[in-house]
């Protein structure tokens, strides 16, 4: 034990003179999550809270494209500027270049025209004999021209996804009042009341969104609920830098040559490291939860709520760190110079964060990736972790993905003792 | 206990890897008590013969006895009574001498109160009492020799490697470690040292062997050897047997 205590008290005096060590593994982690958390909340808050600005140009300006606008203008996602000046090909991108909107919209003239006229069409073959419904129209309807949309490439491609699918909505609720009022009109014998056509168009079915915790919590999940955890893992994964250089480093030295030849176990030098750099990946997580929850308000980020279960929370974060470091030690122990430790750590370190779903969340991975989500122990602690933090579950929610972590931690430990044997060192 | 400190018998060793045996057949013998000096050109097998008498090489046949004791049978019994001084600075620079002599005492198994008086006494023969605070990074290389030396020796072995101990250091730190090792010797410790230092050699060894090629050339004490050649330095009896090539 005293052996033991000496490598521990020696291994934390020289971490500690290592100021630009304790920076990279500090710092540099915090400013990370920092940065990423606020790239990703203006991403959330330009989806949830800021409006894509969006211009149009009006090339029709009859009855439906007036409506069609009002209809964009009322869904709320978009700030709108509607253009009145003459639209040629280059007026939206050069709109668009000099950052006034995101996307613009042409409606070509004769839309409210053409609107109407397939409106009145199908209403006609409606009110037709069933029998003959699938004849043929004797005057088939000429096809409009189609609405262009111009979006600027830097839009995300989820980002075009939800203004697409937003203008068609608003575009079909156009159409599907044209033909409900021709259909009325038909019927009738006269013009749709005022009160049944904002129905039509504006009394859409609401959808209320309701996140769902395994507390029962109603919370919100923000930016910070979602990137906190996700990258504090990165950190702790990250330690494969410092912790993998500094075991070449010593494999290399005269000191270690010299170990070999005293009477203790060199194992005593590995469970000191473990133990140390554990309590590094330990105070990581813990200096960037308490940034994330006492801090990010300060900044203007949403604030990281803690979950209810501290002792999962104290589990994972351990388990984590512990397989973390259990990495960073097989690295170290297989890479022959520190280039190579910290070359392969850290393009090692990446693929697995992004085969663990902490750049791109996992449901949204190609299928043949998916495969494999389970060889990547950062896909299981932040699976623990959102369980947590996101799901409002406890460790009794979690163990499944604990134990994976472990059972991957203990995989990672036979392979180092693999290569310690291998390389004569012990 | 047994009146040699090494015994090496029909000793085979070949580098896993690199054509050609290092060693084959190799014997000898080294008396408890001797300041025996083990010399050759670069390439010969000094360090290694040094690190298979360490145990840090493996040998696959023959044997190595220190002290009576078969070094792959007991090697942590033979941890404990041998030191080491390596060639290279073989510490912690980031710390300094009374840090790295308490990590060390631990790992020899000294306890707390051993490393603590110990430590002062070697700190105190070594002129590093001053300094024994400061970190290592910023000494001298003979003040880095000192400490390398003081790690070696602080759990008195009786049976002591030193290769190259003096090497890159100025006079006076050179003077005080051939001092603390003639003192050792005195006090019982055998001395097995290597160098390129050959009028330190003479100065230090009272028994030599010239190692080439893997092969022992020569074996006997420094006097006999050259009067048998007709040499009055080392220098010439070294060329005479080694020859002037360059070997590196």
């Amino acid at each position: 034990m005293h052996i033991l205590i000496a490598t521990i008290i020696k291994d934390m005096k020289i971490l500690l003179r290592d100021r630009v060590g304790l920076f990279m593994m500090f710092f540099m982690p915090i400013l990370m999550v920092v940065v990423i958390t606020s790239v990703q909340n203006s991403t959330f808050e330009l989806v949830n809270n800021n409006k894509i600005s969006l211009v149009i140009y009006n090339n029709d300006k009859d009855s439906l494209s007036l409506k069609l606008i009002e209809g964009i203008g009322k869904i709320g996602l978009f700030k709108l500027q509607v253009s009145e000046s003459v639209v040629t090909e280059n007026h939206p991108s050069s709109r668009m270049y000099t950052k006034d909107a995101l996307v613009a919209l042409v409606i070509p003239q004769g839309f409210t025209k053409n609107i109407l006229k397939k409106a009145e069409d199908i209403a006609a073959r409606s009110l037709k004999d069933p029998d003959s419904i699938n004849e043929k129209s004797s005057a088939p309807v000429e096809l409009p021209d189609s609405l262009k949309m111009y979006y600027n490439p830097v839009m995300q491609a989820s980002f075009r996804h939800s203004v697409d699918g937003a203008l068609h909505s608003a575009v079909q609720v156009i159409q599907g009042e044209a033909i409900v009022k021709k259909l009325y009109e038909a019927v009738n014998q006269k013009e749709i009341p005022q009160d049944l056509e904002n129905q039509i168009l504006f009394g859409q079915f609401p959808i209320s969104e309701i996140p769902v915790s395994s507390s029962g919590s109603r919370t919100v999940p923000n930016a910070s609920q979602h990137n906190v955890p996700a990258w504090t893992i990165f950190a702790m994964f990250f330690i494969v830098i410092s912790l993998g250089g500094v075991m070449v480093r010593e494999k290399n030295s005269g000191s270690f040559i010299r170990l070999k030849t005293l009477p203790a176990s060199y194992m005593n030098a590995l469970f000191s490291k473990q133990f140390v750099y554990l309590l590094v990946t330990f105070l990581q997580a813990a200096v960037i939860f308490l940034i994330g929850n006492k801090f990010f308000p300060f900044i203007g980020l949403p604030v990281l709520n803690l979950p209810a279960d501290i002792w999962g929370l104290l589990t994972v974060t351990i388990v984590c760190g512990y397989c973390a470091v259990s990495y960073a030690i097989c690295v170290g122990v297989f890479a022959n110079t520190p280039e190579q430790s910290n070359g392969f750590g850290a393009i090692s370190i990446l693929i697995l964060a992004a085969l663990g779903g902490l750049m791109v969340p996992s449901f949204a991975m190609p299928a043949n990736l998916q495969k494999f989500l389970s060889i990547s122990p950062l896909h299981w602690a932040l699976e623990a972790y959102y369980g947590l933090f996101l799901e409002g579950g406890k460790l009794k929610d979690i163990w499944m993905n604990i134990l994976s972590l472990l059972g991957i931690t203990a995989l990672i430990q036979l392979f180092t003792l693999y290569g310690l044997k291998k390389k004569n060192l012990i | 206990m047994s009146s040699h400190a090494i015994i090496i018998q029909d000793l085979e060793f070949q580098y896993p890897g690199r054509e050609g045996v290092f060693f084959r057949n190799f014997n000898l013998e080294i008396r408890a008590g001797e300041r025996f000096g083990l010399f050759g050109p670069n390439g010969a097998g000094k360090t290694t013969l040094m690190n298979l008498m360490t145990g840090i090489l493996k040998y696959p046949a023959g044997s190595i006895k220190l002290l009576g004791h078969e070094i792959r049978r007991h090697p942590k019994y033979i941890n404990n009574i041998f030191g080491f001084v390596p060639q290279d600075f073989s510490f912690y620079t980031e710390l300094s001498p009374r840090e790295n002599l308490a990590f060390y005492g631990a790992w020899y198994g000294l306890s707390v109160r051993q490393i603590r008086e110990k430590t002062e006494e070697l700190l105190e023969i070594l002129g590093l009492t001053t300094v024994g605070n400061r970190v290592l990074n910023t000494f001298s290389g003979g003040m880095k020799r000192r400490v390398n030396l003081a790690i070696g020796v602080m759990h008195e072995p009786k049976v002591l490697f030193l290769d190259e101990p003096t090497v890159g250091v100025d006079v006076q730190s050179r003077h005080a470690i051939i001092h603390y090792l003639k003192k050792q010797n005195e006090a019982g410790t055998t001395l097995i040292y290597t160098s390129h230092q050959l009028e330190e050699a003479a100065e230090l060894c009272n028994k030599i062997a010239l190692i080439d090629d893997g092969k022992i050339i020569a074996h006997d004490s420094l006097e006999v050897l050259l009067s048998e050649h007709g040499h009055e330095g080392m220098e010439g009896l070294f060329l005479e047997l080694t020859g002037k090539s360059f070997r590196d």
